[in-house]
């Protein structure tokens, strides 16, 4: 294998692993929040026994998503060095920036959260983890509006004797209608995620009875947003699609495998058979489904690939302007189906526990446990679909993948790199499993003791660390 | 001032900060098998960085970015060719990374004992390859054009790998365990501060000796500028200074010191360098300078702007954060340190027989 494949395999291992945890950071981050204000409010005890359990869950995830995050950076310049040459001047600001203002924030107002139970006010203490939220909210923004420079390179011009391209207005590529959009949808399902893991795993936590008061108010709660959040996915996802159209008519066509031109277009469900453009064995189709989507018409007209790989041989010159389209197509519709599976869950799990209803039954439990991996899944198909959907070109009609990747690294080091990745981060996912296993077995907390009245140490006067590592 | 010299500085100031604060961590992270004794003392040890290591692990992400948006070419070209240094530090930082967070999990001790292997090793490798990375930037690598005019690293992994680097290498291993010593003696009492200040002297002569000679070999064979000489000497009476004021048992002067003595020693490498970034051993041509290596004026200006803005922000909440958890930490600090946080009943019942 090329140097070239196995860096693009590296690149997406690393990432769609990295984005297990980013979402789950940004979305429990705020539900994390929400609970302790809760509490501060209230005062009710059951929300400070919520806001310790679920942040455990919080921090163990938190951890993996920081110390995967440093190989995202790493990585442009190790095995995309010409890449980051071609366009260093416009992607690198807003990592720069996400830096100075996203992780300082995050990771200095979490470590305050984490150790300052008993150090800070009560509400200096919650606006920590307020803080902390906000920073992984801004670090996603400034991210997705860098890749949406890559799905959609605006702002910029090329300088010819330095063979790269130049940023003439920041403020149009943190503000461009991809980013917007792109920005909407992954915060939706970021939401969409941490509600399933709080969701599934109070489900589960009410039918094996073990904090069943903190369970039930958490159980809404985590339901309440994955239906929120599967409302918005779906309208900032038909905004994307329309963007997308418009910008990358060839993601469209391919996530369809609509080969030909045609107006209307039929949205498809679900094919039997070859997507190569030959009459498949079997399909299920929406009439016009994919005009109404692409043009908010019944009978518009949505372009199809062998049309546009001829629009782009005029436009670019001869190669090969499609991605790979079975999984630009299987990819888009796990995406839409394993995360509308979970938000079919959230409507069930509503209706189990109406009217003050307890579920008892242990597969319900089961099943729920299940749920917080869906919109992982769907998650992860999104990236792969937008990612490779996007193929041959790294940056949209600017620069394909294969000049972008860097000339000087040899096959032994991707490979060493990947294995090495590869091995580390499943043994850790692993480990990581197996400590929310536990944190779940072991359930809410019975009571929470006020840090304050920790017993004092008469020998130095020190009072006893509520938390510590 | 040209932006391109601004920037330069600030990429210096983020590299400074880095030192000066993982730097700590590092080497609290290499001390904790010699100097925790008990299952007490390391967590006492582990809860010093606890609030704060990953905010200055923060310091590097933003190098690493602020490199990316003004030197590209800079960041392409020595993140492609320190490959597998750069592959090692990344492994060391995510086992480290994780270990702080898990180890007290479970009260197994063949758990912690894994993760603590995890944090010594994960503090090593960057504490000492960063000094390795920085002596090659200053010493110079192979270098050749691409045919599109873009410099390229032309060495592999054992060109980086040479005498006067190792010595690089082994200045700052040394330099952060001292400055993890006296971090310790500052935020701890009882054993654990008695051995760490017991620790930090003879440590610190070693660094001295690394130091020195690492120093001195790139004033006299690298430096091109005689007023360098003043950074090393800024270096080293801070070091000596921070050695005098620990025996003197003031320990925030120590440990100032022994900041200002990173801040120094990064300065000067700067100093040293400027205006290359990568110096290039085969030709002077090929160097990567920082008006080569550098974005163009806009994304100059508007990173300048950001950086003006935020940086001092930054520093005002990092400092508060350090403020709130200023007290001094022992092993009593610790209720039931032999329990881990996510035990189940009967591994609580077992632990609790054994202790």
């Amino acid at each position: 294998m090329s140097v070239l494949d196995l860096s693009r395999i590296q690149f997406g291992v690393t990432t769609v692993y990295h984005f297990l945890f980013v979402p789950i950071t940004i979305g429990l981050g705020l539900l994390v929040a929400i609970m302790q204000t809760k509490w501060v409010v209230s005062n009710d005890e059951k929300w400070l026994r919520a806001t310790k359990f679920f942040g455990k869950i919080f921090l163990i995830n938190f951890a993996m998503g920081v110390v995967t995050g440093i190989v995202q950076e790493f990585q442009f310049g190790m095995n995309w060095s010409d890449f980051s040459r071609f366009v260093g001047d416009i992607f690198g600001a807003p990592l720069a920036i996400e830096g100075l203002l996203a992780f300082f924030l995050e990771s200095t107002f979490l470590g305050l959260w984490i150790f300052g139970w008993d150090r800070l006010p009560k509400k200096v203490h919650l606006a920590t983890i307020w803080l902390a939220s906000i920073g992984a909210i801004l670090s996603a923004y400034f991210i997705l509006a860098a890749n949406s420079f890559m799905q959609h390179p605006t702002a910029y011009t090329y300088n010819a004797s330095k063979n790269r391209l130049e940023l003439t207005n920041i403020m149009d590529v943190l503000t461009q209608d991809t980013a917007v959009v792109t920005v909407f949808h992954t915060l939706s399902a970021s939401f969409l995620t941490a509600g399933a893991v709080v969701a599934g795993i109070s489900a589960w936590l009410l039918v094996k009875s073990k904090g069943p008061d903190v369970a039930r108010s958490t159980l809404k709660l985590g339901v309440g947003v994955i239906l929120i959040s599967a409302a918005a996915l779906g309208l900032s996802g038909d905004m994307q699609a329309r963007v997308m159209v418009a910008q990358q008519p060839m993601k469209m066509a391919a996530a369809e495998a609509l080969y030909e031109t045609s107006a209307p277009a039929p949205f498809s469900l679900f094919t039997i058979g070859t997507l190569d453009g030959s009459k498949p064995i079997w399909s299920l189709d929406i009439p016009r489904g994919l005009s109404l989507l692409s043009t908010h018409t019944l009978d518009g007209q949505v372009e199809g690939i062998n049309n546009l790989q001829t629009q782009y041989e005029q436009q670019f010159g001869p190669g090969n302007y499609k991605p790979n389209i079975p999984i630009a197509y299987w990819s888009f519709r796990l995406m839409i189906g394993v995360g509308m599976l979970g938000a079919l869950w959230a409507l069930f799990a509503w209706w189990s526990i109406r009217k003050g209803r307890t579920p008892t039954s242990k597969w319900f439990g089961r099943l729920a446990l299940t749920v917080p991996f869906l919109p992982l899944i769907a998650n992860s198909f999104g990236w792969i679909f937008t990612e490779m959907g996007r193929q041959p070109w790294v940056v949209f009609g600017a620069l394909q993948t294969k000049a972008g990747v860097s000339p000087t690294v040899t096959t032994f080091q991707v490979v060493t790199s990947l294995v090495v990745f590869t091995l580390l981060y499943g043994f850790l996912a692993v480990i990581e499993f197996g400590l929310i296993r536990r944190t779940v077995i072991i359930g809410p907390p019975e009571e929470v003791s006020d840090p304050f009245l920790n017993p004092v140490d008469p020998a130095t006067g020190e009072r006893e660390l509520s938390i510590t590592y | 001032m040209e932006l391109t010299t601004v920037w330069i500085i600030l990429i210096a100031v983020l590299w400074s900060g880095y030192f000066v604060l993982e730097g700590f961590d590092f080497g609290v992270g290499m001390l904790l098998p010699f100097i925790g004794k008990n299952e007490g003392e390391r967590r006492a040890m582990l809860t010093t960085l606890g609030p704060v290591w990953d905010g200055n692990e923060v310091w590097l992400l933003v190098a690493g970015g602020a490199t990316f948006a003004a030197f590209p070419e800079w960041y392409a070209t020595m993140f492609s060719g320190f490959y597998l240094p750069l592959l090692l530090i990344l492994v060391a930082l995510i086992i480290r990374g994780v270990a702080f967070e898990y180890r007290s999990k479970r009260s197994s001790m063949r758990w912690r004992k894994n993760w603590d292997t995890a944090l010594f090793i994960g503090s090593f490798v960057p504490a000492l390859l960063w000094g390795v990375a920085f002596a090659n930037l200053v010493r110079g690598v192979p270098m050749k054009a691409a045919p599109a005019g873009n410099i390229l690293y032309d060495g592999g992994f054992f060109n980086l790998l040479n005498p006067y680097a190792l010595i690089g290498g082994l200045t700052t291993l040394t330099l952060f365990l001292a400055h993890g010593a006296v971090f310790l003696s500052l935020k701890s009492s009882g054993v654990i501060q008695e051995r760490a200040a017991k620790m930090a002297t003879p440590i610190a002569l070693v660094a001295t000796v690394f130091a020195v000679v690492f120093l001195l070999w790139t004033q006299v064979a690298y430096s091109d500028k005689l007023w360098t000489w003043a950074l090393v000497a800024v270096a080293a009476l801070a070091w000596l200074g921070g050695i005098a004021m620990h025996k003197a048992g003031r320990d925030g002067w120590a440990f100032i010191l022994s900041a200002v003595t990173l801040v120094g020693a990064v300065a000067f490498l700067f100093c040293v360098l400027f205006p290359n970034v990568m110096v290039a051993s085969n030709d002077p041509a090929l160097s990567l300078t920082v008006v080569n290596a550098s974005s163009s004026a806009y994304t100059l200006k508007v990173m300048t702007i950001v950086a003006a803005v935020m940086t001092p922000i930054v520093l005002v909440y990092q400092s508060w954060s350090y403020w709130v958890f200023h007290k001094r930490l022992s092993a009593s600090s610790i209720p039931n340190p032999e329990v881990g946080s996510l035990d189940f009943a009967d591994e609580e019942t077992r632990s609790a027989a054994v202790g």
